[in-house]
């Protein structure tokens, strides 16, 4: 048993060595610089896999060792929690001696005043007790111990102050602020939850009500959310508006929503005002609403050889942020009974793909974009006929069409053009396709976080120990009046300054100068030969002789 | 392909960014004056023979101080050059010329463009560079540090030099995301923590040259850089000084700034690569910081975690910008 509790004693202190949580710190900081370096997972999954893609083994290799998700990384988390641990073992033991320190009076002047860092020593004509009067006064602010004659010199009158305290107690409350922030921390990211949502900005764009996770394009969540209890409350997208500069860069993007703090069937447009903005999330309790991203969302109208028609608006995705030309698809089936078998309907599903440009410019037949804003949209696509992939069970992608489809010869392409607004494309077999224009969306973020007002309330905590411990010095003083051998009363004066010695020097001469100043102040007993020796302006004796 | 129109009818006032960035030239032309100044100081530093004097005092018993002893004020911040040091004075003198003249830049494009004026990285590197001289200015008083200017002149007049060129962006409005009252707080906080930072970081430097040469048995090839050097306690003073004045400010600055992410981003902190290079940056100050209090860890450890400190602060506040594509990325660099 005993070389276990031995063992488990040692790990503990070395874990909760000074020098191991200089490691540990060191070594989460090492740990971080890959998650600055390379492309992360947590931020963008498409970065990750086109770096895979482009080193090869390299690239396997680094996602091997994690470092695509560092922050959720087995080492990181290893190093965290080690610190974790360092850091209580560590404030514990310093918080008992604080509370020790903080109810016992400073210590014993030690027996040579000389040997400390900063000595002075003066005479005075004043008795022992004034001497010790005019010093104890002086030391406003100080906690001072007195020692008549009880202390290490016997017949001797000893001081002891002491100074900034505070400063240890701003250590523990920044390292109690760093723990508790780290536990915060920790806590938002299993009950936090995230969703992602693209609303189209028209009048008849349906209101969006955050009831289920499924409501969303894409919802993350710590893992105690599952979503059952999300804040209720709807918005209605009604407007989106891009200012820009004559050179293109945006000036601020508006969206006028209405919102209710509960779900609600109600008209929207009875429903509270709110103007969205970068910078100016809504807030409905806890709840942030976020404009995270814009873009355009082309609507084409496909008409079947039967007459019958089908609309759709889809977001195409901006591929380009300065002139944002987007690219995108749409996919379309045939209305239900045109063909009686339901094979001869896969076969015959209308895909596009293309580009669209809110401000078109052709060089040829190559359309590109000049301008961000929607002042004279095109598009540049290819139409295809065929199996769209959209009843293969598989998962696919909203902005491509997936290429094995075309390879195959599943989806066969029948026209590939340019097209303003409000012209068509006929094919081959008579069905009509017409670019009607555009309409802009909105990407809408919802986020829930209810530890994060914690993560504040400590890092305040946290600053204000941070700059109490720094700010604050602490200081001791002795001082020690004898009676010596001319039966002249001396003070000596010894001062140490105990973790932060800058300034000190000039604190210590300050007092010293204050204190001789009051000694010589003193009047004259008479007769005293040495005092008259002195001249008529002893202040002026020493201060020549320092410096 | 994307035939946007740079810097047409903009509303700014084109006179005075103008005349901003005449300022800003003369200001590097200054600062290069300046360096030499400085260099020729420090080229003809002569180290005075040290005379130890005395500071204990024996009175002849009558009221008043009789002695007095200090082991920790040595007196070296006081040390100048035995020889001339009309040049330290001259270099100064250019250097507060200077700093005048980059004040003018910086205040002259913040009425052109009629907003903060730190909205991309030549208006950021502009700003800090001043506040960093200033902090100079104000830290490097004593006569034993003059010999500091050419260590703070040179990374200064480097950024300077980037930000004129590669990094200069026209008198613009800022996006959208940087439309905020937490531009002018955040970026300023930083801004003046980091150029604190860059004068701790400095005396780091220098206080290695020193360790490595150490006063009075300076050999070989470098002992002309690192003759007139202060003493190495004085350096290790000022490095310290200055990060504990620093470290609250930039600690403060990388909070604030996770309460503006959380009103434009929709999170407080997401490790964007920014972000995590200012974490590296700030775990690595605060173990200098311990460091630098736990004994048994040299003085000389603890310099070279603040260098690593300093670097990645370097990095991260002019350089990660241009290496990776995170979401401070507006430094019209995309």
């Amino acid at each position: 048993m005993a070389p276990v509790t031995a063992f488990l004693r040692n790990s503990w202190r070395t874990l909760t060595a000074m020098r191991t949580a200089l490691i540990l710190l060191f070594l989460l900081a090492v740990a971080a610089i890959p998650g600055a370096l390379l492309p992360q997972r947590s931020l963008n999954q498409g970065n990750v896999n086109q770096y895979i893609a482009d080193n090869g083994w390299l690239g396997e290799f680094f996602d091997k060792l994690q470092l695509f998700d560092v922050f959720s990384s087995w080492w990181f988390t290893a190093v965290y929690v080690l610190l974790f641990i360092s850091l209580v073992g560590c404030l514990t033991p310093r918080s008992i001696d604080l509370v020790k320190q903080l109810k016992a009076p400073p210590p014993l002047a030690p027996r040579n005043l000389a040997r400390l860092p900063h000595h002075a020593a003066y005479r005075t004509t004043a008795t022992p007790e004034q001497a010790a009067d005019q010093v104890q006064k002086s030391l406003k602010g100080w906690r001072v111990r007195r020692n008549n004659g009880d202390g290490r010199v016997s017949g001797s009158i000893e001081l002891s102050a002491e100074r900034g305290y505070a400063r240890e107690v701003g250590n523990i409350v920044f390292h109690f602020g760093l723990l508790f922030l780290l536990i915060a921390f920790a806590a938002g990211k299993f009950v936090y939850a995230e969703g992602m949502r693209v609303i189209i900005a028209n009048e008849e764009s349906p209101a969006f009500c955050n009831t289920t996770p499924s409501a969303y394009d894409s919802f993350r969540a710590g893992l105690l959310v599952d979503g059952t209890d999300l804040a209720p409350f709807c918005i209605k997208v009604e407007d989106f508006r891009t200012d820009y500069l004559p050179n293109g860069q945006a000036e601020m993007f508006t969206s006028n929503i209405r919102f209710s703090e509960e779900v609600t069937t109600t008209d929207p447009a009875t429903w509270e005002p709110y103007t969205l903005q970068v910078n100016h999330p809504l807030r409905i309790g806890g709840t942030r609403v976020y404009l995270q991203g814009h873009g355009f969302a082309p609507t084409f109208t496909v008409t079947f050889p039967n007459g019958e028609t089908r609309t759709d608006t889809v977001q195409w995705q901006p591929t380009d942020l300065l002139t944002f030309l987007s690219s995108g698809i749409m996919r379309f089936d045939p209305p239900a009974g045109m063909y009686p078998d339901i094979d001869d309907r896969l076969e015959q599903q209308i895909a596009i793909q293309g580009l669209f440009a809110p401000t078109a410019s052709f060089d040829g037949n190559i359309l590109s974009s000049r301008f961000p804003r929607m002042d004279d949209p095109a598009v540049a696509i290819d139409v295809y006929q065929g199996n769209a992939g959209l009843d293969n069970g598989g998962a696919q992608s909203i902005f491509s069409l997936d290429p094995d489809l075309m390879e195959s010869g599943a989806l066969e392409r029948r026209a590939r053009v340019n097209l303003m607004p409000g012209e068509s494309t006929t094919l081959p077999d008579g069905t009509e396709v017409r670019f009607d224009g555009a309409d802009e969306f909105i990407n809408i973020q919802v986020s829930e976080d209810p530890t994060q007002i914690w993560v504040g309330v400590f890092a305040a905590v946290m600053v204000g120990g941070l700059v109490l411990s720094l700010m604050v010095r602490r200081r001791r003083i002795w001082a020690r009046i004898i009676v010596d051998e001319a039966q002249a009363t001396r003070v000596d004066l010894g001062g140490l300054a105990k973790t932060d010695r800058s300034g000190w020097g000039r604190e210590f001469d300050d007092l010293r100068d204050r204190l001789a100043t009051i000694a010589t102040a003193t009047p004259v007993l008479p007769p005293s030969d040495t005092a008259s020796s002195r001249g008529d302006d002893p202040d002026a004796s020493w201060k020549d002789n320092i410096r | 392909m994307n035939t946007v129109n740079l810097a047409q009818g903009l509303p700014v006032n084109e006179t005075l960014s103008t005349y901003s960035d005449l300022a800003y030239r003369s200001a590097f032309g200054l600062y290069v004056l300046a360096l030499v100044a400085s260099l020729i100081y420090y080229a003809g530093f002569r180290v005075a023979k040290v005379t130890k004097s005395s500071r204990n005092l024996v009175g002849a018993g009558g009221p008043g101080l009789t002695e007095s002893t200090s082991l920790t004020d040595t007196g070296d911040e006081d040390r100048e050059s035995a020889g001339s040091v009309r040049w330290a004075r001259i270099a100064q003198l250019f250097i507060i010329i200077a700093f005048l003249f980059q004040a003018a830049a910086l205040i002259l494009r913040g009425v052109a463009t009629g907003r903060f004026p730190w909205g991309n990285m030549y208006e950021f590197i502009l700003a800090t560079t001043l506040l960093g001289v200033g902090a100079g200015l104000i830290f490097l008083r004593k006569p034993a540090l003059q010999v500091a200017w050419p260590f703070v002149l040179v990374p200064v007049l480097i950024l300077l030099f980037f930000g004129g060129t590669n990094l200069y962006s026209e008198a613009a409005p800022v996006v959208p995301a940087l439309q905020s009252y937490w531009l002018p707080i955040h970026v300023s906080i930083i801004s003046l923590g980091s150029a604190i930072l860059l004068i701790s970081g400095v005396a780091s430097i220098m206080y290695l040259i020193r360790v490595w040469q150490p006063q009075g048995q300076e050999t070989g090839w470098s002992s002309g850089l690192s003759r007139p050097l202060p003493h190495a306690d004085t350096l290790d003073r000022l490095a310290y000084r200055t990060a504990v004045i620093a470290f609250p400010i930039y600690s403060v600055g990388i909070l604030l700034g996770a309460v503006w992410a959380e009103g434009a981003w929709g999170r407080f902190w997401g490790w964007d690569p920014k972000e995590t290079a200012s974490f590296v940056s700030w775990v690595l100050y605060a173990g200098y910081l311990h460091a630098r209090a736990t004994s048994g860890w040299g003085p000389k450890k603890a310099a070279w975690i603040n260098l690593a400190g300093f670097a990645v602060l370097i990095f991260n506040l002019f350089f990660i910008n241009i290496v990776v594509s995170g979401l401070h990325s507006y430094a019209g660099l995309n």
